[in-house]
């Protein structure tokens, strides 16, 4: 299978200190990919680098082959990256509906970028995008804070695949969730590969990203310590890694 | 079904605001029935659209997050300004063209100073209402000029049968900003960006961009705003809009906007600001003594978030019992 992104020795300084050392990463198409590791091993510098958050201050990195240098999220969601940062995925007081569309909603009677929005096409297919995600909510009107964590997992998911992401990006999605709501997630996640969606699933509790991860990467210090096969490692080397550096 | 919309229209704070604005209405009206005669209300509704424009104003700014201390000053410094350029020989016209660019400015000023610095608005507007105000009185020169009588102020208060010119103004600036904040792209990046700032900008908003949108707007109908009570009295006083700034505020909260950001209506800001002046009319006509005005309307101020905090705790934790079943 091909390589959807190819990170080659990116580095990252933050004032001083080096937070990412020498990655380099390849990611497969239509894969889920588990990016491990404790805090501050540079899971969350690798994916602001990704999603054009962040700037790399040396190396390179590839999407579908190309060469990419992203200056804005905007420009990663363009290509079809999509990130869903672990607190700050959704407006809580907005509507699900409004919530899917922000900064991408459907107008009409345009001047420049503003126009009016299509509520009435907005809801309807907010409702499909969930429906696509096994997701079935009451109406699309519904404030997002009136959710539970997994819906609100899934809503963002939805988003995402409405929006024909090619690659999400997951910080921590399970984090703070209950058992059931995990495995909600975790579903939907499972869920993305066969509509040919590459997700990187980032997490420091191994359990939940084992069972539906295709490939393994644990991080430390900054640096990759682990990159390999799921058939090719076993949940206690991983946890030895983890634990042990 | 019916009865769940019912309950999601009770949770939207304006609404309870209304319900507050009829009940206070009618207790005014049996306090004494000539409240609510044409009289009454042609005096009040002549004062009210410019609390209205303000409030408005301050609704959509503190909507996306921010605060706006200086709109009292700007209220005062934009029609001095025009009446003195009129004064030194400017067209009419341009002069209000140029007193309203001055709004502009001062709203783009105090967005800079927030965004760039990255303090709080309430410090660089704060810093702007004695700036703001201290301009206005050095423009005064002195002694407060006459109105120079070229201006064209009866597009902007003519007192038809039982409202005046300025209402249908403030309405209209209601109506399409209602539109802009509801209905557009632009208003959903404003709620957007007052309800969480970081994830509207991982979601590509340009923050920043959308809250100096909303500061000049502010400043913008401040001295709008400004200019119309001044072509009503027919006179540019220095200390116009004093305190106006916290009294827009308490408009907009108590009309349901939330000091947090993200949350609240122009319907909403547009019943505060009319229910701060029927208050005072009403307090005044119910023969009490008319310093409780103040007293009233802090009640009013407490009463109206104390209850929709309530409201929507209680909104909230019923959504999530419900998404648990």
């Amino acid at each position: 299978m091909e390589d959807i992104i190819v990170c080659e020795d990116l580095n990252k300084y933050y004032s001083g200190v080096h937070a990412l050392k020498d990655l380099s990463l390849k990611i497969k198409k239509d894969s889920v990919v588990g990016l491990i590791g404790d805090n501050g091993a540079g899971k969350s510098t690798l994916i602001k680098i990704l999603s054009g958050a962040h700037q790399p201050d040396s190396g390179h990195i590839y999407f579908e082959g190309n060469e990419v240098k992203f200056k804005s999220t905007k420009e990663a969601m363009n290509l079809g990256i999509e990130t869903i940062y672990q607190y700050s995925a959704l407006i809580p007081e907005m509507s699900i509906a409004r919530n899917i569309f922000i900064g991408r909603e459907q107008t009409q009677y345009n001047v420049g970028n503003f126009g009016l929005m299509k509520t009435k096409t907005m809801q309807d297919d907010a409702m499909k995008a969930l429906t696509d995600v096994e997701l079935h909510l009451r109406s699309p009107d519904t404030p997002v804070n009136q959710l539970s964590g997994g819906e609100r997992q899934g809503v963002v998911i939805a988003r995402a695949m409405y929006f024909k992401s090619k690659v999400l990006i997951l910080d921590e999605p399970t984090n703070h969730l209950s058992v059931k709501e995990t495995n909600k997630v975790l579903r939907f996640v499972e869920g993305l590969k066969s509509q040919g969606v590459t997700s990187i699933f980032i997490t420091h509790n191994l359990s939940h990203v084992y069972p539906i991860a295709d490939h393994l990467c644990v991080m430390a210090r900054g640096e990759k310590i682990a990159d390999m096969e799921k058939k090719d490692t076993t949940i206690d080397h991983l946890t030895d890694l983890l634990v042990n550096g | 079904m019916k009865n769940l919309n019912l309950k999601s229209l009770l949770v939207r704070p304006e609404v309870a605001t209304f319900i507050m604005f009829v009940v206070i209405m009618i207790g005014f009206y049996l306090a004494n029935e000539r409240f609510l005669d044409a009289r009454n209300i042609r005096i009040v509704m002549g004062i009210t659209p410019e609390y209205m424009i303000v409030a408005i104003g301050i609704a959509i700014l503190m909507i996306s997050g921010e605060f706006d201390l200086s709109v009292g000053s700007v209220f005062a410094l934009v029609p001095m300004t025009m009446v003195q350029m009129v004064h030194q020989g400017v067209p009419p016209w341009f002069a209000i063209f140029l007193g309203l660019m001055i709004g502009v400015i001062v709203g783009f000023v105090n967005g800079f100073i927030t965004l760039r610095f990255g303090i709080p608005s309430f410090i660089a507007t704060l810093g702007m209402l004695y700036i703001a105000r201290s301009l206005t009185t050095v423009a005064t020169a002195g002694f407060p000029p006459p109105f120079p009588h070229i201006l064209p102020n009866e597009l902007f208060v003519y007192q038809f049968e039982l409202f005046r010119a300025s209402l249908y103004w403030a309405l209209l600036v209601a109506f399409v900003l209602g539109i802009m904040l509801h209905r557009s792209n632009v208003g959903n990046w404003i709620y957007a960006t007052g309800g969480d700032t970081n994830a509207a900008s991982s979601m590509g908003i340009k923050t920043n961009n959308v809250k100096m949108f909303c500061f000049i707007l502010c400043g913008f109908l401040a001295g709008f705003a400004g200019m119309i009570q001044t072509f009503r009295l027919e006179a540019p006083l220095p200390s116009q809009g004093y305190l106006l700034e916290l009294e827009s505020i308490a408009a907009a909260v108590i009309g349901g906007v939330s000091l947090f950001g993200g949350i609240g209506t122009i319907f909403g800001a547009c019943i505060g600001a009319i229910l701060i002046r029927f208050l005072e009319s009403g307090i005044i006509m119910a023969r009490i003594d008319a310093e409780w005005f103040r007293a009233g309307l802090g009640s009013l101020i407490i009463i109206a978030v104390v209850f929709n905090t309530y409201i929507s705790r209680r909104a909230t934790r019923i959504g999530q019992n419900k998404a648990k079943d």
